[in-house]
């Protein structure tokens, strides 16, 4: 179990003056799994490398415990990177790949074997030891590469998008075996992904990276409802954004009077909220709507609606939008507690 | 793997027949030499048979076996200098972006197109300085002028297909830099140490100019003895030493017919020049 603390952490590489990573902060806590989330070259795997020791930060600090590690050289930090394309060692079987590091360690061959074997049963792959990875399939290969990796019983485990090369079914099975073994082994567990689906599924909080810049950093269902800026909003499809002035619990703009949630602090804003939280038919904060166009997505349907000249999008059942055509005027209504304001921007 | 339509099949045929018959008939007559006893006109094949010819160059006299070994030496030494050399080379020139990286192409590639006489007159007059003339070591450092451009080739096309994320994994993995290169780095070259080493072995082994210009005359190899008997006019006597010095190059061949064949990765490098 290990406190991992990133303060201040920034890379600029050579011959660039912007930095890919600029003064990240973070806290993790022993035994969590967080996500570093962030479109391509956020810098999100810049921060895994230096934190694997593969790259050397341009400044900040990295301690375990409280104990720095910048110094300490990559194969002695007790963090071992599972790379995004697994990198399984070509010529050797299935059970050495997995044994590697206990063998670097000096472990005595009959402990090793005993051990992968145990790890191969965990990764549910038990039969597999005298393969070669190219006989492997992508699912199986990542397994494996998961396996190597857990064997050393690391501090912390680096993953590089863990779930991208898999197909849909796949995915949930490696999502469930990730965080099992990750919970039973109590492995502080940073994994880098650009999907926020995959962030959401797998990790216990979320740091949103954007430019290099760490933009949010919560449970993964605070980005849907309470987005820290425009820019989270969006990168977690969120559509819709009215400037206004927030007073007295009623949010006052273009779409009118709307009452708001408790808690929101009085000023101007931006007023968001999901999609999929916008109704059909009357109650409270009820807007009258033009239906614009409507998009079959298979489980669900996009509505895009104006109000006055506002462009609002909803994302519904199929069975609710049934009978809803371009053109037609509609009723739809905002529940309060679906509505947050996003603080200090223009009204 | 795929059939190939019938004319292109039968075309690798007769071409790789051509091949064969192009290098292995000139062979033909020194190996008839080697066991003849006289072998005038008009006569199509000899009329005695005799192992005079091999006994002798077998025979401590002939100075042949010594010879042998010395070259076999000296080839050895030139192969393991220019893998030393090599092999880091070659993971210059095949995995990083550098300035001047073309000129230093064109420097490694420069012996293969220059004639190496002009070169090893200038080398000379520095090798006296440094008391290398006439010596093994002499004639090993300059034997590195032709090898090193094909084992650094080699290995740049190796290279530049390798993976160095695998070394990273590694280290994350908890294996020591030297460890890392021993387990991980080795295995993924190995073919093109091996085949470019071979190269370097052949390129030495057939060195005659440079082995006679810095060794002056002492220290004689096999392609020297053999030119100095094929003056002196004895055919029966070249025929059984050329045998013996073309056998590791076919033994090469078969060694290396595989990975030489084109799918494989080590002799990329050559696509890249």
């Amino acid at each position: 179990m290990t406190h991992v603390s990133i303060t201040n952490l920034s890379k600029t590489y050579p011959g660039e003056t912007k930095p890919s990573l600029d003064r990240l902060s973070l806290e993790i806590p022993s035994g969590e799994l967080t996500a570093l989330l962030g479109p391509s070259g956020c810098g999100k795997t810049t921060t895994m490398k230096m934190i694997a020791g593969l790259l050397e930060p341009s400044g900040g600090d990295v301690t375990f415990d409280g104990r720095s590690i910048l110094r300490d050289k990559p194969e002695n930090r007790g963090v071992v990177m599972v790379f995004q394309n697994y990198l399984l060692f070509p010529y050797m079987s299935v059970a050495d790949n997995i044994g590697f590091g206990l063998k670097m360690r000096k472990v005595p061959k009959s402990e090793i074997a005993a051990r992968v074997a145990e790890m191969l049963a965990l990764v549910r792959l038990p039969d597999l030891g005298r393969r070669k990875p190219a006989e492997l399939s992508g699912g199986q290969q990542q397994r494996v590469a998961l396996a190597r990796a857990l064997i050393v019983r690391p501090k912390v485990l680096l993953l590089d998008e863990p779930l991208s090369n898999l197909d849909a079914h796949l995915r949930l099975e490696m999502r469930d075996l990730i965080r099992g073994l990750q919970k039973e082994m109590g492995i502080t567990t940073i994994f880098v992904t650009h999907d926020q689906e995959e962030a959401v599924v797998l990790a216990d909080r979320v740091a949103l990276i954007l430019d290099g810049r760490l933009r949010q950093y919560d449970a993964a269902d605070v980005f849907y409802k309470r987005p820290a800026d425009e820019a989270v909003a969006r990168f977690f499809g969120g559509q819709n954004f009215v400037s206004g002035t927030a007073q007295g619990g009623v949010f006052e703009s273009a779409l009118g009077r709307l009452r708001l949630p408790n808690g929101i602090a009085p000023g101007p804003g931006l007023l968001t909220f999901r999609p999929e939280s916008l109704r059909i038919g009357t109650g409270e904060n009820a807007l009258t709507a033009q239906v614009q166009d409507r998009i079959y997505l298979g489980t669900q349907t996009r509505l895009k609606l104006l109000v006055g000249d506002v462009a609002l999008d909803a994302v519904l059942s199929p069975d609710l939008v049934e009978g809803i055509a371009p053109g037609q005027t509609i009723t739809i209504h905002l529940p309060p507690q679906s509505l947050w304001v996003i603080e200090g921007a223009k009204p | 793997m795929e059939r190939d339509p019938i004319f292109l099949r039968s075309f690798r045929v007769l071409s790789g027949a051509l091949l064969i018959i192009w290098l292995i008939l000139p062979l033909v007559p020194l190996a008839i030499w080697s066991f003849a006893r006289g072998w005038r006109f008009p006569h199509l094949l000899p009329q005695e048979w005799t192992l005079q010819a091999w006994n002798y160059a077998l025979s401590d006299t002939s100075g042949v076996l010594a010879s042998l070994w010395l070259t076999i030496w000296i080839a050895v030494c030139a192969t393991v200098l220019s893998i030393l050399v090599g092999v880091p080379a070659g993971r210059a020139l095949g995995m990083y972006k550098f300035r001047g990286k073309g000129a230093v192409e064109l420097i490694i590639l420069a012996p293969v197109i220059v004639p190496g006489i002009a070169v090893a007159l200038g080398i000379h007059s520095v090798f006296i300085g440094f008391g290398l003339t006439n010596t093994v070591s002499g004639v090993v450092l300059v034997h590195l002028i032709p090898t090193l451009p094909y084992m650094t080739l080699v290995m740049a096309g190796i290279f530049a297909n390798y993976d160095p994320a695998f070394e990273q994994q590694a280290r994350s993995l908890g294996a020591s830099p030297l460890k890392t290169f021993w387990y991980v780095t080795l295995p993924a070259i190995m073919p093109g140490i091996v085949v470019g080493g071979l190269f370097a072995f052949l390129v030495s082994w057939s060195q005659y100019v440079l082995t006679l210009l810095i060794g002056g005359g002492r220290v004689v190899t096999l392609p020297l003895l053999l030119f100095n008997f094929a003056t002196s006019g004895r055919n029966d006597i070249t025929g059984a030493i050329s045998m013996i010095y073309i056998l590791p190059g076919i033994i090469i061949l078969l060694l290396t017919a595989k990975q030489l064949s084109g799918r494989s990765g080590a002799i990329g490098g050559f696509g890249r020049v």
